[in-house]
C-alpha cells in the first residue's frame, strides 16, 4: 500500500485529502481525557500532512499550466457529478497555507484550549479536509458542497471555544452571511449544469457562456465570494467573527478562509465568465477602493486589538481584489502572492494576539504598554509582523503590494492611487497599535503575567516569519510555480478582450 | 569586496542584535565598530577604484521579482555618485558607532542600539548602491525603519514615541510619492532599473501621461512623485516637521540619522535621477522653490529655538534646503558636495551638542547652559569650528559649497533662480546669526545653569575627543580639497552618474555675475555672526525689551512655534481624520447604515414579524375555523377574479399585495 502511494504521484493529491480524515478516525477512539494523546496524535497528523503536501511541490511541473495530480472518482455517474481533484500553480499555494496554518494552529492552542479538546481537535482537522477539498476539487457542484461545508466547523469554532458570550451572535452572524451569500451561487450551479450537462470544471472550461448569462452567473458567484473577501457592504461578520472567535479559529479565518473569495474569483468567475469579469471589473474597482479606504480609517479608532487586525484584514483583502481585476498577470501574481504572504502576516498577528491574551485576558489596547519590558522576544516578532503588515520592503506585503499596484496601475491609475493610500492609513494605525503595545511605561496595575513566548510559541512563528522573508526576498520560488497557470487565466481574459 | 563592503554592516548588526546578550555590550561594540571600520577602508578603496581610476562596477547578483514584464534583480551599481556616498555614510557610521561606545556606555541597551546602527548603514548603503529604483525603495524605507526603531530607542518616553510615529508616518507619505513615481515608472518604460530607465528618456520626452483621468507631461508627473519622496525624506517645507522632533532620540542618532545620511537621500534620489529631472524644467522651478522656502524658512524658526538639538536639528533642514534648490537649479554636483561638506560639518555639531548635553547632566536648554567654555574647552573649540564652517566662513568647508551654491543660483537669471539667491543669502545671514547665538549661549555667556551641574562639567573622555577629532579633519579640509575635483571646471569626476543638459548648465555664467552678488552671502554671514553677537553679549537688555514688546512678543511666538505647522497638522489635518474615522466610517457606515440595513434591521423585523404571526395560533378553535374559511373563499374568488380579470392585471401584483401588507398592519400595532 505505502510504496503504492510512494510510487505513484497523481495520488499524493488523493492522500493528502483523506489524511485528516484518517486523523479524525483516529482521534475519535482516544477517549477525549487523555488529553496528551489526543493532541499529539492531532499535531502529528497535521504536521505529517504538511510535510506530505510539501512534497506536492516538490513534483510539482513548473511548466505545465494545467492541472496536475488529477484523479477522478465516479460518484454520481448517471448525473454525471464526478469526483474529481487536481491542483495548479494557483491553487498549489492555498493547499501549503491551510495544512500549514492548521498544524500552526494546533501547536498554538496547546494550553489556551481547555475544555472540550477532543472536539476542537476533530473540528480543526474536519475543516482541514474540506478546506484542502475546496482548494483541489475540480467539479463545481463539489466545489460548491466543501464550500458551505467550511462553515460548520467554522460556526462550532467559534460559537463553542469563543471568548465571550457575544460569540454565539458572532457566530450566527457569520454564518448567516457566508450562507445568504452563497444561496444564488447554488441556484446559478444548477442553471450551468442544466445547460452543460455537467459540472465538471475542465469541461466548463470549454463551454462559452452568452454574455448576459455571464452577466447574472457572474452576480451570484459574486454575492457569495464577495461576502468571503470580505467586501465592502457585507464585510460586517469579519470584525464581530475575529473579536469573538479563539486565536486558532481566528488564524484559520484571516489565514485561509478569507482566501476563498479570491480563489473562488480566480478560479470560476475568471474563467467561467471573463466577459462578465471584465463588465463588471469597474464596479469590484470602487467596492475595493471603498473597503480600502473606509477599513483602513475605521482601523484607526478602535480599542480592541483583534478588530483593528480584522478591519486591516479587510483593507488588504480588499486590495487583493484590486489586484484580480486588473486582469494582467503581474496584478494576478501579485494578489496570489499577496495572499499568501497575508495568509502568514494576519495570522502571525493573530497569534500575536493571542499570546498576550493567553497572559493577560484582555484584548483592550488601553490596558496594555510596555510590553517590551518583560517579553523582548514578543515584541521583536510583533515588530517584525507589524513592519510586514505595513508592507515594508523585504517583507512578502512589500512584493505582493507592489505588484498588485503594478498590475493595476496599468488598467486604473485612479483606483490604484486610490488604493496606495491604504499604505499611509496603514502605517498610522499599525505603528500605533504596535507602540501602544510594546511601548511606553510597563502598566503593572493591568498585567500581571511577565514570562516572555516559550519555545512552543517562538516555533510556531518560526515557519511564519521564514514564509514572510522567503516572499519579500525571493519570490521566484512561489512565482516560479505560478506563471503557467496565471498566464493561461490572463490568456482567457484577453481573448475575450480582442 | 564591494558586496562585503554592503553586507558587513548587516553582519555586524546581527551579530550585535541578535548574540547581543552572549557578546556583552563590549563585545557587540567590538564586532560592529570593527566591521564598520572595514567597510570604511573598503568604500575608500572603492572610492580610489570607482572615482578616481573611472572603472564603474555593476553587480548583478540576484533575480528577485520576475513577473510578466517586471523584471527586477538584486543588483549593486558603484558609479561616482554612489562611492562618493558610501564613503561619507560609512566613514560618519564609523564614527558614531565608535561615540556611541562611549556615549551610551552607560545604557543597559547597548548592543540593541549598535545593532539598530548598524542595520541602518547596511539600509543606506543599499539606497546608495542599488541600481534599480526597488531596491533603492528597500533601502529607503529600511532607513526609515531604523530611524523610527533608533528615535524611539528610550522607548519609556512618551515624546520620543511620538516623535518616532510622526517621522515614520510623515515618512510613509513621501515613500507614497515614490512609490506612485516608480510605479508611472514601470508602466510607461517597462523596466525599473536605472540604466534603461535613464537611457530611454529622451525619447520619452513630451509623452503625455494621463493619470487620474488628467494629461500629464510623463517626465513632470515621474519626477513630480519622485519629488515628493525627497520631500520627505529630506525633511523639506511641508513634510519637514518629523525632523525636529525626531531630535528626541539620542544624540549619535541625530547626527548619524538626522543630519549626515539618511535625511540626504532625497537629495541623493534627486541627484540620482537627474537624466530623469534634466527634461522637466517646470518640476526643477517646483524643486528650486521648495527648496529656498525650506532653507529660508528652517533658519528662521531656528533663531528663536532653545533646545540645543533643535536649533541644530533646523539648521539641518534649513541646509537641506540649499542642497534640494542647487539640485533643482541642475546644479547636481554642487548640492552633492554641499551634501558631502554637510555630512561632516553637522555630524561634528551634533556630536560637539551631545558631548555639551553629557556635559551638563543630560540638560538640552541652552538657557540653562551657558559658561561651558573654560569647563569643556575641547568640545568648545570643536563646536566653534564646527559653527564657523556652516556659517560658510571663509575657507572652511561650509564656504566652498554653500558659496558656489549661492553663485549658480544668482547666475541663473531665471526668476526662480533670483528667488532662491534672495532666500539663500537671507537664509546665511540667519545661519550666521543662530549659530553665534549657540555657541554663545552655550559657552560664552555667565553661567545659567545650576550650581552642581556647572561644577560636574567635565570634558568627554577619549573616544569621543578622537571622534570629535576626526570629524573637524574633514570639516576644516575637505572643502578644499575636493573642490576642484568635484565641483572644478571640467572635471570628470561624476563621469556619468549625474546628468545636465547644455541648456541647463550655468557653471561658467555663475563665474561672471557682479561681484558684489559674489561676496554678498559671505559678507552677510560675518555681519549676522557679529550681530549676533554683539547683541547677546551687550544688548540683552535690548533683545528682551524687543521680545517683550506687543510685535516682538507676535514675531517670537510665531517662530518659537515653527510657523504653527505643528499646531495646524496635529490639529486641523489630524484630528480631522480622526474625528473621520470615528464618527462617519465607524459610528455612522459601519455601525450605522449597514448594521441597520444589514443585521440589525434584519433581525429586529423578523422577530417582529414572527411575533406578530404568533399571535395568530391562538388556540381557539373558531379563530383557525374563520381563517381557514375566509383564506379559502379569497382564494377562490382570486380564482374567479383570475378567469376573469386574468388578461387585465399581471398576477405579481398580488405578491406585491402581499408583502405591502406585512407593512401596511405593522403600522397598526
Amino acid at each position: 500500500m505505502l510504496d503504492f502511494f510512494l510510487l505513484n504521484v497523481t495520488n499524493l493529491l488523493i492522500f493528502v485529502l483523506v489524511l485528516p480524515l484518517i486523523g479524525t478516525f483516529l482521534l475519535l477512539f482516544i477517549p477525549s481525557s487523555n488529553h496528551s494523546l489526543l493532541k499529539s496524535v492531532a499535531l502529528n497528523v497535521s504536521c505529517l500532512l504538511y510535510v506530505v503536501s510539501l512534497f506536492l511541490w516538490v513534483f510539482f511541473n513548473k511548466s505545465i499550466g494545467s492541472f496536475q495530480f488529477v484523479s477522478k472518482l465516479l460518484w454520481i455517474p448517471f448525473l454525471n457529478f464526478n469526483f474529481s481533484l487536481g491542483v495548479d500553480g494557483i491553487s498549489l499555494f492555498f493547499i501549503l497555507l491551510t495544512t500549514l496554518l492548521i498544524f500552526l494552529c494546533i501547536l498554538i492552542s496547546w494550553t489556551s484550549v481547555k475544555s472540550n479538546i477532543k472536539e476542537f481537535l476533530i473540528a480543526f482537522l474536519v475543516m482541514e479536509f474540506f478546506l484542502i477539498g475546496v482548494f483541489s476539487i475540480l467539479d463545481l457542484l463539489l466545489f460548491y458542497i466543501f464550500f458551505e461545508s467550511v462553515l460548520i466547523p467554522m460556526y462550532l469554532i467559534v460559537g463553542v471555544w469563543g471568548s465571550r458570550e457575544r460569540k454565539i451572535r458572532a457566530a450566527y452572524f457569520f454564518f448567516l452571511y457566508t450562507l445568504l451569500g452563497s444561496v444564488l451561487m447554488l441556484l446559478s450551479i444548477l442553471y450551468i449544469y442544466y445547460q452543460v450537462g455537467t459540472t465538471d470544471y475542465e469541461v466548463l472550461l470549454t463551454f462559452v457562456f452568452s454574455t448576459t448569462e455571464q452577466k447574472f452567473l457572474w452576480l451570484s458567484f459574486f454575492g457569495s465570494f464577495a461576502t468571503k473577501v470580505p467586501m465592502v457592504p457585507v464585510h460586517l461578520w469579519l470584525p464581530e467573527a475575529h473579536v469573538e472567535a479563539p486565536t486558532a479559529g481566528s488564524v484559520i479565518l484571516a489565514g485561509v478562509l478569507l482566501k476563498l473569495g479570491t480563489y473562488g474569483f480566480l478560479r470560476f468567475s475568471f474563467p467561467l465568465f471573463p466577459e462578465a469579469s471584465l463588465f463588471f471589473a469597474p464596479i469590484v474597482y470602487l467596492l475595493s477602493i471603498v473597503g480600502i479606504v473606509y477599513t483602513s480609517f475605521t482601523a484607526i479608532r478602535q480599542t480592541d486589538f483583534k478588530r483593528i487586525i480584522a478591519y486591516t484584514s479587510v483593507a488588504h483583502m480588499n486590495l487583493v481584489m484590486v489586484g484580480l481585476f486588473s486582469f494582467n498577470a503581474v496584478g494576478l501574481e501579485g494578489a496570489i502572492l499577496q495572499s499568501l504572504s497575508h495568509g502568514f502576516v494576519a495570522s502571525a498577528l493573530f497569534l500575536i494576539i493571542g499570546i498576550v491574551y493567553e497572559r493577560h485576558h484582555t484584548r483592550m489596547v488601553k490596558y496594555y504598554g510596555g510590553l517590551v519590558h518583560t517579553m523582548p522576544l514578543y515584541t521583536f516578532i510583533f515588530l517584525f509582523f507589524t513592519m510586514s503588515n505595513i508592507g515594508l520592503p523585504g517583507t512578502g506585503s512589500f512584493v505582493g503590494e507592489f505588484l498588485i499596484l503594478a498590475g493595476s496601475f496599468k488598467t486604473n491609475t485612479s483606483a490604484t492611487f486610490i488604493s496606495a493610500t491604504g499604505m499611509i492609513i496603514g502605517g498610522c494605525y499599525s505603528l500605533w497599535l504596535f507602540n501602544r503595545i510594546s511601548y511606553g511605561n510597563l502598566k503593572i496595575q493591568y498585567l500581571k503575567d511577565y514570562i516572555d513566548i516559550n519555545k512552543r510559541e517562538a516555533f510556531t512563528f518560526l515557519p511564519l516569519i521564514v514564509g514572510t522573508l522567503v516572499i519579500g526576498l525571493y519570490p521566484e520560488v512561489f512565482l516560479n510555480s505560478m506563471h503557467m497557470s496565471v498566464n493561461m487565466l490572463v490568456e482567457i481574459t484577453h481573448i475575450c478582450k480582442l | 569586496m564591494y558586496l562585503l563592503l554592503v553586507f558587513l554592516p548587516l553582519i555586524g548588526s546581527c551579530c550585535a542584535g541578535l548574540f547581543g546578550r552572549k557578546l556583552g555590550p563590549y563585545g557587540a561594540s567590538c564586532v560592529t565598530v570593527t566591521c564598520l571600520l572595514i567597510t570604511f577602508f573598503l568604500s575608500l578603496f572603492a572610492f580610489y577604484e570607482v572615482s578616481l581610476l573611472g572603472c564603474c562596477v555593476y553587480i548583478k547578483f540576484i533575480p528577485w521579482i520576475n513577473s510578466e514584464l517586471l523584471n527586477v534583480d538584486w543588483g549593486f551599481l558603484f558609479d561616482s555618485l554612489t562611492v562618493v556616498m558610501c564613503c561619507v555614510v560609512t566613514f560618519v557610521s564609523s564614527i558614531v558607532h565608535l561615540y556611541s561606545t562611549e556615549y551610551m556606555a552607560h545604557d543597559p541597551h547597548l548592543p540593541r542600539f549598535m545593532s539598530y546602527l548598524s542595520l541602518f548603514t547596511f539600509f543606506m548603503l543599499i539606497l546608495v548602491t542599488a541600481d534599480n529604483f526597488i531596491q533603492m525603495f528597500v533601502g529607503w524605507e529600511g532607513v526609515g525603519l531604523c530611524s523610527y526603531l533608533l528615535i524611539n530607542f528610550w522607548f519609556t518616553r512618551i515624546q520620543a514615541n511620538k516623535a518616532a510615529i510622526k517621522a515614520m508616518v510623515l515618512n510613509r507619505i513621501g515613500d507614497f510619492g515614490l512609490v506612485i513615481g516608480i510605479l508611472i515608472i514601470f508602466v510607461e518604460y517597462k523596466a525599473v532599473d536605472y540604466a534603461t530607465v535613464f537611457a530611454v528618456t529622451p525619447i520619452l520626452t513630451n509623452k503625455v501621461f494621463s493619470f487620474l483621468s488628467f494629461d500629464f507631461d510623463l517626465t513632470s508627473i515621474i519626477c513630480f512623485f519622485l519629488f515628493i519622496g525627497a520631500v520627505g525624506k529630506s525633511a523639506q517645507l511641508g513634510l519637514h516637521t518629523w525632523l525636529p522632533d525626531a531630535m528626541e532620540g539620542p544624540t549619535p542618532v541625530s547626527a548619524l540619522i538626522h543630519a549626515a545620511t539618511m535625511v540626504t537621500a532625497g537629495v541623493f534620489l534627486i541627484a540620482r535621477t537627474s537624466p530623469l529631472f534634466e527634461y522637466t524644467s517646470s518640476v526643477l522651478s517646483l524643486v528650486t522653490v521648495v527648496g529656498a522656502c525650506t532653507a529660508f524658512f528652517a533658519a528662521t524658526v531656528g533663531l528663536l529655538q532653545n533646545d540645543l538639538k533643535r536649533v541644530i536639528a533646523y539648521s539641518t533642514c534649513s541646509q537641506l534646503g540649499y542642497m534640494v534648490f542647487a539640485c533643482g537649479l541642475s546644479n547636481y554636483s554642487v548640492g552633492v558636495f554641499h551634501l558631502v561638506n554637510h555630512a561632516f560639518f553637522k555630524a561634528l555639531l551634533f556630536l560637539g551638542a551631545g558631548s555639551i548635553i553629557h556635559a551638563v547632566a543630560d540638560e538640552q536648554d541652552m538657557r540653562k547652559m551657558g559658561g561651558l567654555k573654560k569647563l569643556v574647552p575641547f568640545t568648545y573649540s570643536m563646536m566653534v569650528i564646527g559653527s564657523l564652517a556652516l556659517i560658510g566662513f571663509p575657507f572652511l568647508t561650509g564656504f566652498y559649497s554653500k558659496d558656489v551654491i549661492l553663485e549658480v543660483a544668482y547666475g541663473k537669471y531665471t526668476l526662480e533662480g533670483h528667488f532662491s539667491y534672495i532666500l539663500g543669502t537671507m537664509g546665511a545671514f540667519l545661519t550666521a546669526f543662530y549659530s553665534t547665538r549657540l555657541v554663545y549661549l552655550t559657552f560664552l555667556c555667565r553661567p545659567n545653569g545650576y550650581k552642581p551641574v556647572i561644577c560636574k562639567a567635565y570634558d568627554s573622555s577619549y573616544q569621543i575627543c578622537i571622534s570629535l577629532f576626526l570629524l573637524v579633519v574633514p570639516s576644516v579640509l575637505i572643502g578644499f580639497y575636493a573642490k576642484d575635483m568635484i565641483i572644478g571646471f571640467g572635471s570628470d569626476f561624476w563621469g556619468n552618474a549625474m546628468f545636465t543638459t547644455t541648456e541647463n548648465m550655468n557653471r561658467i555664467d555663475s563665474e561672471f555675475i557682479t561681484h558684489i552678488f559674489k561676496i554678498l552671502p559671505v559678507i552677510l554671514s560675518l555681519l549676522g555672526a557679529t550681530l549676533s553677537f554683539l547683541l547677546y553679549s551687550f544688548g540683552s537688555r535690548l533683545l528682551v525689551q524687543l521680545k517683550l514688546s506687543v510685535l516682538g512678543k507676535k514675531i517670537y511666538h510665531f517662530f518659537n512655534k515653527k510657523w504653527f505647522f505643528d499646531k495646524v497638522y496635529n490639529e486641523q489635518i489630524g484630528q480631522f481624520f480622526f474625528t473621520i474615522s470615528y464618527t462617519i466610517t465607524y459610528k455612522v457606515i459601519d455601525r450605522g447604515i449597514i448594521e441597520i440595513f444589514g443585521p440589525m434591521g434584519l433581525s429586529s423585523i423578523i422577530t417582529k414579524k414572527a411575533s406578530y404571526i404568533a399571535k395568530m395560533q391562538t388556540g381557539y378553535l373558531y379563530h383557525y375555523t374563520f381563517l381557514i374559511l375566509t383564506g379559502l373563499t379569497l382564494i377562490l374568488g382570486l380564482r374567479q377574479f383570475w378567469v376573469f380579470a386574468g388578461s387585465l392585471a399581471d398576477f405579481k401584483i398580488f405578491i406585491l399585495f402581499f408583502m405591502l401588507s406585512f407593512f401596511l398592519v405593522n403600522k397598526k400595532t
